[in-house]
């Protein structure tokens, strides 16, 4: 509202005609002794009291005469400044009235008048105060500002200068709704969507009057494809075969002159070529030959034998370990078989551990703590195997002599998942937390089975099978079907897990309801044995010597590879066990090159090589076999029989005392037998990748590993305390081909893994065809032995016979003897004399020492 | 100097190591082999291009030169080439071990 001060010196003319432009005329409160009016310039110039000349802020005072603006009013009527203020004027008392320049506009406008005596003596009383002030704004006014000149500059200044507008008045009416309702004012704040359409830029653009341009020489001539027809011949393929002279004419070539010629040159040339080329091997490479692995060396080999792995103990108390066995399939679970702990051999059958549950345990590498998996058997299991054609089922000979089956294909999750929730699998089995167990599928008649233990069981190849006479014939269902046992009952038994064609009408008049409600449930695989189940036949071994049987303790037959298909099994083609049957032995075919010899080892400690093929012998009737060979190199129990797994005919027996390697087919005696040893030897295996090494396990918890190729009196490693106590069982498994365990078992229910060094489980180059040679040399020296024995004791006798024949000397007496004695003696020193005599040294002196 | 040519190719075929010995012409046929049919057809072949070849680079070298024996030592076994007057001695041996 109030204009800038500074331009005061600018137009005060228009300022003055400005601030008298209309301004808002509601006079607001103003004294009553007060009396603002405006002044003209020309007014200002009369009463001499122009602004900023006479009148300043500092001195706004200025008394004027009455009389003079009663005469300013008559001259100028009604345009005199002074006529609205003429009453007040007029009624003024005194003779000067005070005129103050109001710089501020206090009152509204730039001068006032004073209309009250009172008021101007208060109000001038002030500048009495201030006269230093005047006299200062005297001294300013003294020196006059020049007057500005307008050249024209104002306007653009003015045009230049920022003024406050009037305000924008905007007039608008509202709805009649909303008359007298409060008003509110907001900001739009709303973006300008508003695009920016392009227009055509009217502004010309530059014409282009020259361009380049290219040019390129084409030539006239264009290539373009056209199909034809092709009418001539093309040959699409060549059928050909080599050009061959007939034989007449190879015959007449043969015999050419030219043929001869040719040969003549030749054959020097190409015998010493062929000469060159046996004697010497151009392209060894000496390195690898030394023995360089070809495997990455990063891993340095730390322990020279064997490293412990993991060891458990079965939580069981009360029960020895009989048995361990790898799964096959499972990598990481391994199954021990557990039986009573016996302080003595108790004679009576019954006993008190009858109630009490028999196990086989199936421990998982993941959780070790507990058993994964129980099998429940009839009586302790000594031994069990799995089925190599189905890992799923397993075969367990019992301490009573029976023989077990079990099928596990619906537990077997509880392996592959170890530590699962493990859902019982009866409701009514109120035993949550308890490991799953299955009962046993079948087990075979008490009546027919073995008398004693069974102490080996094995299963034989899918590839053959055996009818009751013992011929080995063709298996058509390329499954394992067939169970060896053995006891000290002198038999051995074969079994048949398939249902005898004759049983089939008795199974139906069996009622199911004798099956009571067990807490578990029975797999049906092999119901159709369940409690009928008899071996196919038995065996027994006379001895050779007529004494009796032999009491087989282990026992090992050759493994027949069969054909190449036979091998392969998978899942689908797994057909019910309980589908198969024994075919009639006339429908099958006989295999006739299957070796039906076995290797057995006896309770006392003989080796016995035999054939189970009953034979029938002149009066037709049928009976077991004369054995063919034994020997007692053990003597005592044999532990082990074990074949080679790269040799099918050398096979290994550990005796209590000593071990023997043998080879079939050498009826002497065996390759080598090792010396005594102080500890008894327990078990033994062969290694699964090193054709020389095998492992024998110690009655004190001792290991040793012998190697044959590196020493064949004594091992190549000995472990003392792998574990404690007796070991019982070695079982050797490959888990990767950077991972050996060896499974080792003693009597107290420890189980160790061990793990097969580097060293031990690679073999050493040509190890295979090292050992066979080794073989080799050992059946020569055997056999050679075995001879030079024969031919010593026919000398020996020849001789003991010439001593017969040869008159006897006759005995002389005491006194003749004597004088016999004297006639030598004589005849000693003449033979002395004569001696010394002739080296010149007679008489002989008398020292002993200097004769010659 | 009487040639048995019976004799000396039975001398040859029996030499310890021997796999198989072909005899071929100047035209590549094999007159006599040890080895089944397909088999000697394919190294006579083979091999008579590859005699050639031998041939012509030791007398290209050296005209005075002539090729005795070509051995191809190879992985399993060795083949040695002889050729003589237009006709070719192939032999295949293993090699001691």
């Amino acid at each position: 509202m109030s204009p800038k001060k500074g331009k005061r010196s600018g137009s005060s003319k228009m300022k003055s005609k400005k601030s008298q432009s209309p301004t808002p005329q509601g006079k607001t409160g103003h004294p009553e002794d007060i009396f603002p009016l405006t002044l003209t310039s020309a007014t200002q110039n009369l009463f001499g009291c122009q602004i900023d000349e006479d009148v300043t802020a500092q001195s706004p005072y200025k008394l004027l005469k009455k009389d003079d603006i009663m005469q300013d009013i008559k001259t100028r009527a009604a345009v005199s400044d002074f006529s609205p203020a003429k009453q007040i004027v007029l009624d003024y008392p005194e003779e000067e009235i005070l005129l103050v320049f109001d710089s501020e506009f206090t009152f509204g406008q730039s001068f006032y008048l004073v209309l009250s005596p009172e008021a101007k003596n208060r109000i001038l009383k002030l500048p009495e105060t201030e006269t230093p002030e005047v006299l200062e704004n005297e001294v300013d006014t003294a020196r006059k500002p020049k007057q500005w000149v307008s050249l024209g500059s104002e306007k653009e200044i003015e045009e230049e200068s920022v003024k406050e507008r009037e305000p924008l008045v905007f007039t608008f009416s509202r709805k009649r709704r909303f008359f007298g309702l409060p008003v509110s004012f907001s900001d739009n704040i709303t973006p300008i969507s508003q695009g920016f359409p392009s227009y055509e830029d009217n502004r010309r653009f530059i014409p282009a009057m020259l361009t380049d341009c290219g040019t390129q020489a084409v030539p006239k001539v264009q290539s373009s494809t056209a199909q034809t027809n092709w009418l001539g011949k093309r040959n699409n393929s060549t059928h050909y075969e080599p050009r061959d002279l007939s034989e007449e004419e190879k015959e007449v070539i043969l015999q050419s002159d030219s043929m001869k010629e040719f040969l003549r040159g030749v054959t020097p040339r190409m015998l010493h070529a062929l000469q060159q080329e046996e004697i010497f091997n151009l392209f060894t490479d000496d390195l690898k030959d030394l023995g360089a692995d070809v495997e990455d060396d990063n891993e340095p080999d730390l322990s020279k034998g064997l490293e412990l792995f993991k060891t458990f103990t079965d939580p069981s108390k009360g029960k020895k370990i009989s048995s361990v066995n790898w799964h096959p399939s499972i990598n990481g679970v391994i199954a021990v078989a557990l039986k009573m702990q016996r302080e003595e051999e108790s004679d009576s059958e019954e006993d008190l551990s009858l109630t009490d549950p028999k196990f086989i345990a199936f421990y998982s590498f993941a959780d070790l703590s507990k058993p994964q998996l129980l099998l429940e058997c009839p009586a302790d299991v000594v031994v069990f195997e799995f089925c190599p054609s189905n890992p799923n089922i397993i075969v367990g000979g019992c301490a009573n002599g029976q023989v077990a089956l079990w099928d596990i294909s619906a537990e077997v999750t509880f392996l592959t998942q170890p530590g699962s929730e493990k859902v019982p699998a009866n409701p009514f089995d109120l035993r949550k937390e308890q490991t799953p167990e299955v009962l046993y599928s079948a087990a075979s008649e008490i009546e027919s089975s073995h008398k004693a233990a069974v102490t080996d069981v094995q299963w034989l190849p899918p590839t053959f099978e055996v009818t009751r006479t013992g011929l080995p014939v063709e298996n058509t269902s390329k499954l394992c079907v067939q169970v060896i046992t053995c006891s000290p009952d002198c038999t051995i038994m074969f079994w048949d897990v398939r249902l005898p064609k004759q049983a089939g009408l008795s199974l139906f008049q069996r009622p199911d309801q004798n099956t009571p409600m067990t807490r578990y449930i029975v797999p049906k695989t092999f119901k159709h044995l369940d409690r009928t189940w008899k071996p196919l036949f038995k065996v027994s071994f006379q001895k050779m010597d007529g004494s009796g049987v032999y009491a087989p303790l282990k026992l090992s037959f050759e493994p027949y590879p069969g054909n190449a298909e036979a091998g392969s099994w998978s899942a689908e083609d797994f057909l019910d066990y309980s589908q198969l049957r024994i075919p009639s032995a006339k429908e099958l075919k006989t295999l006739e090159d299957v070796n039906t010899k076995i290797f057995i080892g006896t309770e006392e400690g003989e080796v016995v090589y035999t054939d189970w093929k009953l034979e029938k012998d002149e009066f037709g009737l049928v009976h077991c076999p004369k054995p063919l060979f034994s020997f007692s190199t053990h003597d005592f129990m044999v532990y082990a029989v074990q074949r080679s797994p790269f040799f099918k005919d050398i096979v290994l027996t550990v005796g209590t005392w000593n071990f023997a390697i043998w080879k079939e087919g050498v009826m002497e005696g065996p390759l080598h037998v090792s010396k005594f040893s102080v500890e008894n030897c327990t078990a033994g295996c062969w290694s699964l990748t090193r054709p020389a090494v095998f492992f024998i396990g110690k009655d004190d918890g001792s290991m040793e590993v012998w190697d044959l190729l590196e020493n064949t009196n004594g091992p190549s490693q000995v472990h003392p305390g792998i574990i404690s106590g007796t070991i019982i069982c070695i079982k050797p498994w490959i888990v990767s081909s950077k991972q050996h365990f060896l499974a080792v078992t003693n009597d107290h229910r420890v189980v160790r893994i061990l793990e097969i060094s580097k060293s031990l489980r690679t073999p050493t180059s040509n190890e295979s065809s090292r050992m066979e040679e080794h073989f080799e040399w050992e059946t020569k020296y055997v056999k050679e032995f075995d001879r030079r024995k024969k031919v010593w004791a026919k000398e020996k006798e020849e001789q003991e016979l010439k001593k017969e024949t040869k008159p006897a000397k006759p005995v002389l007496t005491p006194a003749e003897q004597e004088e016999l004695d004297k006639k030598e003696y004589g005849e000693f020193l003449k033979l002395e004399e004569s001696i010394l005599k002739g080296l010149g040294l007679w008489p002989k002196p008398d020292h002993s020492d200097k004769k010659n | 100097m009487k040639v048995d040519v019976e004799g000396t190719l039975k001398r040859i075929e029996s030499y310890k190591g021997v796999i198989g010995t072909i005899v071929v012409n100047a035209e590549g046929i094999p007159i006599r082999s040890t080895l089944d049919n397909s088999t000697t057809v394919q190294y006579a072949g083979l091999l008579r291009h590859l005699a050639a070849m031998a041939r012509s680079s030791v007398r290209d070298i050296d005209p005075q030169n002539d090729l005795t024996v070509l051995r191809i030592h190879s992985k399993k076994y060795e083949i040695m080439v002889a050729p003589e007057n237009n006709y070719l001695l192939i032999v295949i041996q293993n090699p001691c071990e």
